[in-house]
């Protein structure tokens, strides 16, 4: 437990060692291993902190562990909003509770097996080690993120995490549109992240500290101190709720801040399998569940995030269907399934949704890498209309990737099942028609998804001779990665069973519970078993009725055809959603345009006023000024130099008269010195 | 007639105060030093004569002797020694002579006029004071021999020595290497 | 008129400072080394013609005195500016005053 502080740093370690101390100096050998032994290293560490935790005392006692490694910002004194003062001090410090725990085993565990895999699937790309430095310095962010004691650490790692995207984003950064993808990512992210902080800085300003466990206190001492009125008409919970959940729709995708994501996927595939599938996106995810305890106090903002999740899942599933880039199909149903995870947060189901995630890192980082596997037998190709047939070529592949997507669809057995399933049973809870969007959104996910397998794996290969002589099934370094995987895919379910009345082995329910603070007398509905067990029925339905159409446009050897003929069908519709909604074209028309413009404004106002009136000015002003001055030292200074020079030798010569050595000059120095004397010395008799 | 008898002395004091100021003024004009030296000793003369309107006979014979006698003739000497012709052809006065006149003229004035005020004539003191020992009437001489010996013997003594200094001196000056 | 007659101390005074002056413009006028030293003789002279004067005046011998012995200094120390004189002009072959400028600069 007291290593807690290792498990950021050894991520950090590798990415030094591969990026700083041995550049170009090891082979890529050597890269990858210093790159996934610092994983490999990381993992083991986790594991054995969070065996430690639980079995502690602080775990026993429903507490958690809080470790301070120093004291990083001691800001001192300051006044709070309410007009007490504090002494603010923000440390560096890392927390390990139930929620921590949980993320921490899903990045470190996902993490490093997607290490392993890249080290198959970067081998003939150029710039191998500097690939596993990225990968090595977001593992640590990410670490950083999930395990901060207080805000700002955790947004040190959502920088982070965020200038790691932009990088392996742009990884390909001699073609034109992977840095121009990664710049959306960062810029997109950077709007939420303006919100985040204006949350941070009213935080601060109420509770004069960023710390979780104080903050939580500190609610849980007294709840309606963040009721009271505050701002734009909403009360203090609410308003830091909403910034933060603005943040998280940056961060994890959402509406309206989502549209990095699909674009995104110009990056190498593993990382679109860690980065944008398994962890950064679900941070946004975690900071939420993190801040249970204001969005508990804000129930009216709890209804915008769970609307915006519930719309953004149905949203981003219809765009999928009618994907044909393989990426941008799993890239959209990511969008889609964060989207449940906030429909889950909204209703306040917070385990529902951290369930959701870990089940979701692994089914969905799972089929990211087998897209990389196909791919990678494809030499590149990513269009799926040139793909098919490939279960012969790729068997391993093949089959953990079905696993993953009967995963995703909600089939009983699997991860996907029961925590879809919670979360559409806690919607239904308290917002039925949101539970009608989940509900469709899950059929429409089933389709996609089966959808995607048809057309891939099913059916007569499309491509051409060339490609269809590349097809092999992926080495070892991948394959035992997606073998793993699916492992988790399957299994991890069943740490969550549900709650059917007195069957209750819903453990992770109850671990993950013990992080959530209790300031609300709310009772999270539990429905009876009866309802419950009619949920399900219709989850498993309306799944089978997405695989069923799936398989009559897409499926056996049909090919294409049956999908255009659909397509055909619906002319307006298909358009719309091939094009996204026209949502990306929006916002180049207003926001881009508009930041353009405004910045070639400035520009030239900057260039026309201040350089040329300002800063010619001041240069004209200072070349006057130093003329006159010049003017001044010659005339006036140096004058006076040489007025003193000048009566230094006139009055050398007079006094050189003094000294000429003529007696009778002498004397009659002498005879005036006397006269002197004695006149002097008369008048006074005189007077 | 009278006006010889009644003021006598003081035809006798503008008569030879008069020669003294000429002869210091040829001392002073004059180019040739063999003529200076001369009047320098007629004005000295002239002050010997002076010195007897006031009673000071002794002192003007010791004038007389020493200035007349010795010194001028000491000068006399060293001006035939001293080869002068060359001296005739250059100028006769220093080149600021006008700012020595000057600095006397106004020293002059400014002593004249602050004394003038004082009376220009005092009550003619005794001549006895002059000539008395002990009371008894002997002469000038003796009544300063009395003064000199007694009263001032130490000044006298050194005087003496001063008077062998100078006379060394001037014989280690003046020899020839 | 009558007062100037009178033959008193002021007279002797006014004579003495006459004769003072005199020989003070000598002595920073003159370019003949000899003629500066008489004329320093004709100074010494006048300060004993006011001592004569005012020993009268007080009646007091003590005046006279003090001139014997000022004709005693001026007599040495005519010797010896005489000497000094003559061993100039065995080095300079001149007795002009300007070329004794040795103390110049």
């Amino acid at each position: 437990m007291r290593l807690l502080w290792l498990i950021p740093v050894l991520p950090f370690l590798g990415a030094f060692l591969n990026g700083v101390v041995l550049r170009n100096r090891v082979s890529k050998k050597g890269a990858w291993m210093v790159a996934c032994g610092s994983i490999l290293a990381t993992l083991m560490v986790s594991i054995y902190a969070i065996v430690g935790y639980i079995s502690s005392e602080l775990y026993a006692n429903h507490e958690a562990f809080e470790q301070t490694v120093y004291e990083w910002l001691p800001s001192g004194f300051m006044g709070l909003t309410d007009g007490s003062f504090a002494n603010l001090s923000i440390e560096m410090g890392f927390l390990l509770d139930p929620l921590s725990c949980v993320m921490l085993f899903v990045v470190t565990f996902v993490g490093f097996f997607i290490h392993v895999f890249s080290v198959g699937y970067m081998d003939h790309e150029p710039g191998f080690q500097r690939y596993f430095t990225y990968l090595n310095l977001f593992m640590g962010m990410m670490l950083m993120l999930i395990l901060g004691s207080n805000f700002l650490v955790t947004f040190v790692g959502w920088e982070g995490v965020g200038l790691c995207s932009y990088l392996l984003i742009g990884f390909y950064y001699d073609e034109e549109f992977p840095p121009y993808a990664g710049r959306k990512a960062f810029i997109v992210n950077r709007i939420g992240d303006f919100a985040f902080l204006a949350g941070m800085f009213a935080l601060v300003a109420h509770f004069g500290t960023l710390n979780y466990q104080k903050i939580i206190h500190a609610i849980e001492a007294n709840p309606l101190g963040v009721q009271g009125e505050y701002v734009l008409g909403l009360t203090f919970a609410g308003f830091v709720t909403l910034a933060l959940f603005v943040g998280a729709t940056g961060k994890s995708a959402q509406i309206p801040l989502f549209v990095w994501l699909p674009d995104a996927m110009a990056g190498p595939t593993p990382v679109s399998a860690l980065i944008h599938a398994a962890t950064m996106v679900t941070a946004g995810v975690y900071m939420v569940v993190r801040s249970n305890a204001l969005f508990q106090l804000a129930p009216e903002i709890g209804s915008v995030v769970a609307i915006i999740g519930a719309l953004t899942a149905i949203f981003a599933a219809t765009i999928g269907l009618v994907q044909t880039d393989i990426k941008k199909v799993l890239a959209y149903s990511t969008v889609s399934q964060l989207g449940y995870m906030f429909l889950a947060c909204g209703v306040g189901a917070y385990t529902a949704a951290i369930f959701h995630l870990m089940t979701h890192a692994f089914f969905k980082a799972l089929m990211f890498l087998g897209s990389g596997s196909v791919i990678h037998a494809m030499g590149g190709e990513q269009d799926m209309r040139k793909m098919g047939g490939l279960k012969e070529h790729m068997p391993k592949t093949y089959w953990t990737f079905l696993v993953g997507t009967l995963a995703i669809a909600g089939v009983p057995g699997l991860a996907g099942f029961f925590s879809k399933d919670q979360i559409l049973a806690a919607t239904f809870g308290s917002h039925k028609l949101l539970w009608v969007v989940g509900l469709v959104t899950a059929g429409l996910t089933a389709c996609y998804m089966f959808r995607l397998v048809y057309m891939t794996f099913h059916g007569k290969f499309r491509g051409t001779e060339e490609q269809h002589h590349h097809l092999h099934e992926s080495p070892p370094s991948m394959t035992v990665p997606l073998t793993v995987l699916a492992g988790g895919a399957l299994v991890s379910g069943y740490v969550g069973i549900p709650k059917l009345g007195h069957f209750d082995y819903n453990f992770f329910d109850h671990f993950v519970g013990r992080s959530l603070a209790h300031v609300t007398d709310h009772e999270p509905h539990h429905a009876s078993v009866g309802v419950e067990l009619a949920l399900m029925a219709l989850s498993v339905g309306v799944a089978l009725a997405g695989i069923y159409l799936a398989r009559k446009y897409y499926g056996g050897d049909k090919g294409l055809s049956e999908g255009e003929k659909w397509a055909a069908r619906f002319p307006a519709l298909h358009r719309l959603l091939v094009n996204k909604y026209w949502v990306d074209e929006a916002y180049d028309k207003t926001v881009v345009r508009g930041t353009w413009s405004s910045a070639r404004r400035l520009f030239s106002f900057d260039s026309k006023f201040i350089d040329g009136v300002l800063v010619n000015g001041s240069r004209h002003f200072t070349v006057a000024m130093s003329l006159l001055s010049g003017f001044f030292d010659k005339y006036f200074v140096d004058g006076l130099v040489n007025l003193v020079g000048w009566v230094s030798r006139r009055a050398s010569h007079f006094f050189r008269g003094l000294q000429t050595g003529l007696v009778s000059q002498y004397a009659l120095v002498l005879v005036i010195g006397t006269a002197v004397l004695v006149v002097f010395y008369v008048v006074r008799m005189g007077s | 007639m009278e006006f010889l008898t009644a003021h006598g002395q003081a035809i006798f004091f503008f008569l030879f105060a008069a020669v003294a100021v000429a002869g210091a003024l040829g001392v002073v004009t004059l180019r040739n030093p063999m003529y200076g030296a001369v009047a320098l000793l007629v004005s000295f003369l002239s002050i010997a004569v002076l010195f007897l309107l006031r009673n000071a006979e002794f002192l003007a014979v010791v004038q007389v002797f020493v200035y007349g006698g010795g010194i001028m003739v000491l000068f006399l000497f060293v001006i035939m020694l001293v080869n002068q012709h060359q001296l005739m052809e250059t100028k006769k006065y220093v080149d600021n002579r006008w700012v020595a006149i000057g600095v006397c003229l106004i020293l002059g004035v400014v002593l004249i006029q602050a004394f003038m005020p004082a009376a220009l004539s005092d009550p003619a003191s005794t001549p006895a004071a002059f000539t008395d020992v002990d009371g008894e009437a002997r002469g000038n001489s003796e009544a300063i021999a009395w003064l000199l010996y007694r009263q001032y013997l130490m000044p006298f003594e050194i005087a003496s020595v001063f008077l062998l200094v100078a006379m060394v001196g001037a014989v280690v000056l003046g020899r020839r290497e | 008129m009558g007062a100037l007659l009178e033959i008193g101390t002021m007279h002797y005074v006014a004579l003495s400072l006459v004769l003072f002056l005199i020989g003070v413009v000598g002595i920073t006028t003159r370019r003949n080394m000899i003629t500066v030293l008489m004329s320093i003789e004709l100074v010494l002279n006048s300060v004993n013609l006011n001592l004569i004067a005012f020993s009268f005046s007080h009646g007091d011998l003590t005046g006279q005195i003090f001139a014997i012995f000022t004709i005693t200094v001026a007599a040495g120390e005519a010797a010896v500016g005489l000497g000094i004189l003559v061993a100039f002009f065995r080095l300079r072959q001149t007795t002009e005053l300007d070329k004794a400028a040795e103390l110049s600069g």
